[in-house]
C-alpha cells in the first residue's frame, strides 16, 4: 500500500517550476509551427522590415506585457522599432486560449537564443486586458 | 493487356513552363478607394447594381451601398481560429428570384474541442440572413488554425464547389477520400450530393469530394469560356500551384509537391507520380495565393483573358497571361498597396480588391 502510496505521489512532486516550463515550451513549439511560422520564420527572425523578429527582440523584453496583448487581441496599433528597425505590419487576432498563449510565450522566450527564468502563467495572460 | 498512362499528365512539368520571371507591369493604372476598413475582408461580391457584400474574417458581414455600410443580421456563429473564420461568399446563379446566399465559415456545431470547415445557405432579404441551411460540415473538429480553404464558386449547371484545405493535418487527410480535408467539393444548390459525383457509389468516401490531395485551395474561378474551375492553392515552402479541377482526380499533395517544409527539410523527392495530376503552373518561391480571378472586362487594354492572383506574402496582385492553358508572362499589380485577399471583377467591369487591415479598392486605367 505504502509503495503504491510513493508511486502515485513522486511524480507530482518533483514536477518543480522548471518541468512545468519545458512541459510549455514543448506546447508552445507546436502552436509556434501552427500559428506564427509563416510570419515569423523557423528561426523566429522574421523578415527584415516587414516582420518583426523573436529572436533576440529588444521590444519583446522590453514590453512583455504589450507582446501577450497582441497575441491576445490581434497585433499593436502603429509603428514599433525592434533591435532599431522599423515595423508597421498587421497580426490577425488567432483565436488562442490564455493557456496556448503563454505556451507560446514561453517558448519564444526560451528559443533561438533567448532566455528568460520564469515561466509566463494563464492566469497572467488572463490579468492582460486590451 | 494495354496500361496506359498519360505522359503529359504524369510527366513533371520542365523547368521552360515554370520559369517566367515576373517584371513589372506596364500598362498604367490607379488604385482608386472604394472603402476603408481596418479588418480583413476575406471576400467581396456584387450586388446587380454594383453594391457590395463583404465577409469580415472576424465574423461579420457587411453591405456597402453610395457610403454607408450596414451590418448584416443573423450570421451564424463563426469560430475564429488562425487562418479561420468567416470566410467566402456566393450568390446563387439566381439570386435576383431566390435571394440564396451561400457562405463558408470556421465552426465547432458539432460539438468536439475545435472547428473545421462549414459550408451553409441563408436568404439574404433587408440585410438579414434567414431560413439558414448547413449544407456541409466537414469532421472532425480539429484545434489546428490550418488550412481551412473556403473558396466558393457556382459552375454553369448550378452544381456548387467549395475547397477544404488539409487542416494541417497532411499525412492523413488529403490522401483519403473517406475523410475530409485536403478535397475541392461539388453540390447540388440545396446541399444533396450530386449522383455523378465520382465517390458516390463508393461505400466509405465522402460523397461530396469532387477531387482530392490538395493542400490549401484558396482561390477559385470558373472559366467563362470553357465553365471549368480552375484554383490556385498555397504550397509549403515553394510548390503554390494552378489547377484545373477534374472529377475524380488526385492532385498529389502530399505525395508530390515543388515545394519543400517550411524549416528547408524535404517533404518528398517526387514531383510526379503516375495516376497523380500536374499542377497547370507552380510557383517558386511561393506567393500564398489568396484569390483567383479571371478578367473577362475589356476597360483595361490588353488585360482581357488574364487570370488575377493575390500574393499574401509578396504583397501584389500577379497578372497571369496564358496561351494554350500555359503561362506565358507574370506581372505585377498594386505592389506593396498590402496583402490582397479578395479579387473579383465587378458587373462594371471594374477590378476590385480588397487589402487587408486597409478596405477595397478599384483599378482604374489610364488610358
Amino acid at each position: 500500500m505504502r509503495i503504491i502510496y510513493i508511486f502515485l505521489i513522486f511524480p507530482l512532486s518533483i514536477l518543480s517550476q522548471n518541468d512545468s516550463l519545458s512541459i510549455s515550451i514543448k506546447n508552445g513549439k507546436s502552436l509556434y509551427e501552427d500559428f506564427c511560422v509563416r510570419c515569423h520564420m523557423p528561426n523566429g527572425k522574421g523578415q527584415l522590415g516587414i516582420i518583426p523578429p523573436l529572436a533576440k527582440s529588444d521590444f519583446l523584453f522590453e514590453h512583455m506585457e504589450e507582446s501577450i496583448k497582441a497575441l491576445k487581441y490581434g497585433g499593436i496599433d502603429g509603428e514599433i522599432i525592434v533591435n532599431g528597425v522599423k515595423y508597421n505590419s498587421r497580426m490577425e487576432k488567432m483565436g488562442l486560449y490564455d493557456d496556448e498563449i503563454a505556451d507560446i510565450m514561453n517558448y519564444t522566450l526560451n528559443s533561438w537564443g533567448n532566455k528568460y527564468e520564469k515561466r509566463i502563467k494563464e492566469e497572467d495572460v488572463k490579468r492582460i486586458k486590451k | 493487356m494495354l496500361v496506359n498512362f498519360s505522359c503529359a499528365q504524369n510527366t513533371k512539368l520542365s523547368k521552360k513552363q515554370t520559369e517566367i520571371l515576373i517584371t513589372n507591369e506596364k500598362s498604367e493604372y490607379e488604385m482608386e478607394l472604394v472603402f476603408e476598413d481596418k479588418n480583413i475582408i476575406w471576400a467581396i461580391e456584387f450586388f446587380g447594381d454594383n453594391s457590395i457584400l463583404a465577409t469580415i474574417k472576424s465574423g461579420s458581414l457587411i453591405h456597402y451601398k453610395n457610403g454607408v455600410k450596414t451590418k448584416i443580421k443573423g450570421l451564424p456563429e463563426v469560430y475564429l481560429r488562425g487562418q479561420g473564420g468567416l470566410m467566402d461568399i456566393a450568390f446563387h446563379p439566381n439570386f435576383s428570384d431566390n435571394k440564396w446566399l451561400y457562405f463558408s465559415y470556421a465552426s465547432q456545431s458539432n460539438g468536439e474541442k475545435g472547428g473545421n470547415t462549414t459550408i451553409a445557405r441563408a436568404k439574404l432579404i433587408d440585410n438579414e440572413l434567414k431560413n439558414l441551411e448547413i449544407l456541409y460540415n466537414a469532421e472532425p473538429n480539429t484545434r489546428k488554425g490550418q488550412h481551412f480553404g473556403g473558396r466558393l464558386e457556382f459552375d454553369n449547371e448550378n452544381y456548387l464547389y467549395f475547397s477544404i484545405g488539409d487542416r494541417g493535418n497532411r499525412e492523413v487527410n488529403p490522401q483519403n477520400i473517406n475523410l475530409d480535408g485536403g478535397k475541392i467539393y461539388r453540390i447540388n444548390d440545396d446541399g444533396t450530393i450530386p449522383k455523378d459525383n465520382p465517390f458516390f457509389n463508393n461505400l466509405n468516401a465522402k460523397k461530396a469530394i469532387y477531387s482530392y490531395g490538395h493542400r490549401n485551395p484558396q482561390g477559385m474561378f470558373k472559366h467563362p469560356e470553357t465553365g471549368q474551375i480552375w484554383t490556385n492553392e498555397h504550397g509549403p515552402r515553394g510548390g503554390d500551384e494552378i489547377n484545373i479541377i477534374k472529377k475524380g482526380k488526385n492532385y498529389g499533395w502530399p505525395k508530390i509537391t515543388y515545394g519543400i517544409n517550411y524549416s528547408g527539410t524535404t517533404i518528398t523527392k517526387n514531383k510526379s507520380l503516375p495516376g497523380m495530376e500536374q499542377p497547370l503552373y507552380y510557383w517558386i518561391p511561393s506567393i500564398a495565393p489568396s484569390s483567383f480571378e479571371y478578367i473577362s472586362s475589356d476597360i483595361y487594354p490588353n488585360w482581357s483573358g488574364s487570370l488575377l492572383a493575390g500574393a499574401l506574402v509578396l504583397k501584389y496582385i500577379e497578372r497571369i497571361e496564358l496561351k494554350n492553358d500555359r503561362v506565358i508572362s507574370r506581372t505585377k499589380i498594386a505592389e506593396n498597396l498590402g496583402r490582397p485577399r479578395d479579387i473579383k471583377q465587378g458587373p462594371d467591369g471594374y477590378i476590385y480588391v480588397s487589402i487587408e487591415g486597409k478596405g477595397v479598392f478599384k483599378i482604374i486605367p489610364k488610358i
